[in-house]
């Protein structure tokens, strides 16, 4: 098997989770599948860090967690706030500032 | 075949076939479980979906001679951070599904279109990025968390120091955004009582009477039965209610009393 296939999967998984932002409205529901693009772009990195023969990729995609680890109970905070005043996790009720 | 070696300075290498049986049994699946994570209507199931997704990459890491990365996807995604979401469910409330309203006109085609586009453009760049196999048994010759550690503090000191900050301020932010100002003076339990036997007050003096006290069935789906007969639905869960679990009291009365029992007991 040629290890390009793990980069193939990569990408797959990277516009499913694209597809699930743009297409789902609970807003819980699109930050998972930002997680997943996030655990996308991880495979990658680790994948290209085996090919190239380094650890750098390795280095990156655990960065790539912490940033995730931050991005996750910021968002989750703001998620848990708009619902406090809104009582609703749909992205479609925050639409304040359209009028 | 040829031309593709002569252009490459690395000859093309392979994996080995563990790895390939390992990976076409779990990449179909992971790609399943991502594509129906995205479809299914409960948030819940999303969150399970996307479990899966992850344990698998965990896996998929320790196959790619990634062993720490591997370890700390499971303890750090699937262990923290999906904990963290289903907790946020639990609290948002499972009740509160997804509208399946289409707001921009034509926006779930024009989604699926542009996606596949981006998928495809994103294989064909990245499926042909392929220079060659070096593999990492050279670098992880000390250990990988060696490895990983030696990188970490020389070149990478700098950014490593940048995410510290970085996990700081988000601690911070999340407890400034989760932290609410009290506008108006705790009420004693002192003005609680009194609020209760008020007339006209909408918390009940006694307390509420419990869910399911059947002979029939004792679960707490089942709306508990008044002196009077009429079941009171203030006894069931407010959750149960919203998620439409709560049975009907009538399905469990008995109309029959058996053979040899005394009624005047």
């Amino acid at each position: 098997m040629s290890p390009n296939n793990y980069l193939v999967l990569s990408a797959l998984l990277f516009s499913i989770g694209a597809i699930g932002v743009v297409l789902r409205r609970n807003a819980i529901v699109v930050f998972m599948c930002v997680e997943l693009m996030l655990n996308a772009a991880n495979l990658a990195f680790v994948t290209f860090a085996r090919l190239l023969g380094n650890l750098d990729g390795q280095v990156v995609a655990f960065f790539t967690m912490v940033v995730a680890a931050c991005e996750v109970v910021v968002g989750l905070a703001i998620i848990v706030t708009i619902f406090r005043s809104r009582r609703s996790a749909s992205v479609d009720d925050a639409n304040l500032l359209k009028y | 075949m040829n031309l593709i070696l002569a252009a490459n300075p690395f000859t093309p290498g392979q994996t080995g076939t563990p790895e390939a049986v390992l990976f076409w049994i779990l990449a179909p699946l992971a790609v399943l479980a991502a594509v129906s994570m995205i479809f299914v209507k409960k948030a819940v199931h999303s969150a399970l979906l996307l479990a899966w997704v992850m344990i698998t990459l965990a896996i998929f890491y320790i196959a790619e001679d990634a062993p720490f990365l591997g370890i700390v996807q499971i303890v750090v995604y699937t262990g923290a951070v999906m904990m963290l979401f289903l907790f946020i469910l639990m609290l948002v409330g499972v009740d509160s599904s997804d509208s399946l309203v289409e707001t921009i006109k034509g926006q779930r085609v024009m989604a699926m279109i542009g996606a596949l586009g981006f998928a495809v453009l994103l294989i064909g760049a990245i499926g042909r990025s392929y220079t060659g196999f070096a593999g990492l048994t050279a670098a992880n010759t000390d250990g990988n968390v060696e490895g990983l550690a030696q990188l970490l503090f020389t070149r990478y000191v700098w950014a490593f120091e940048v995410v510290s900050a970085l996990l700081i301020t988000a601690a911070l932010g999340a407890m400034v955004l989760g932290h609410r100002e009290r506008s108006s003076e705790r009420p004693t339990q002192r003005e609680l009582s009194i609020l209760r036997f008020r007339p006209g007050s909408k918390l009940p003096g006694a307390p509420l009477p419990n869910p399911g006290v059947y002979a029939l069935h004792n679960a707490v789906d089942v709306p508990a039965l008044l002196p009077d007969g009429t079941p009171d639905p203030s006894s069931v869960s407010r959750v149960l209610k919203a998620r439409g679990d709560v049975l009907d009291t009538k399905a469990f009365e008995m109309h029959t009393i058996e053979e040899g029992e005394d009624e005047s007991k």
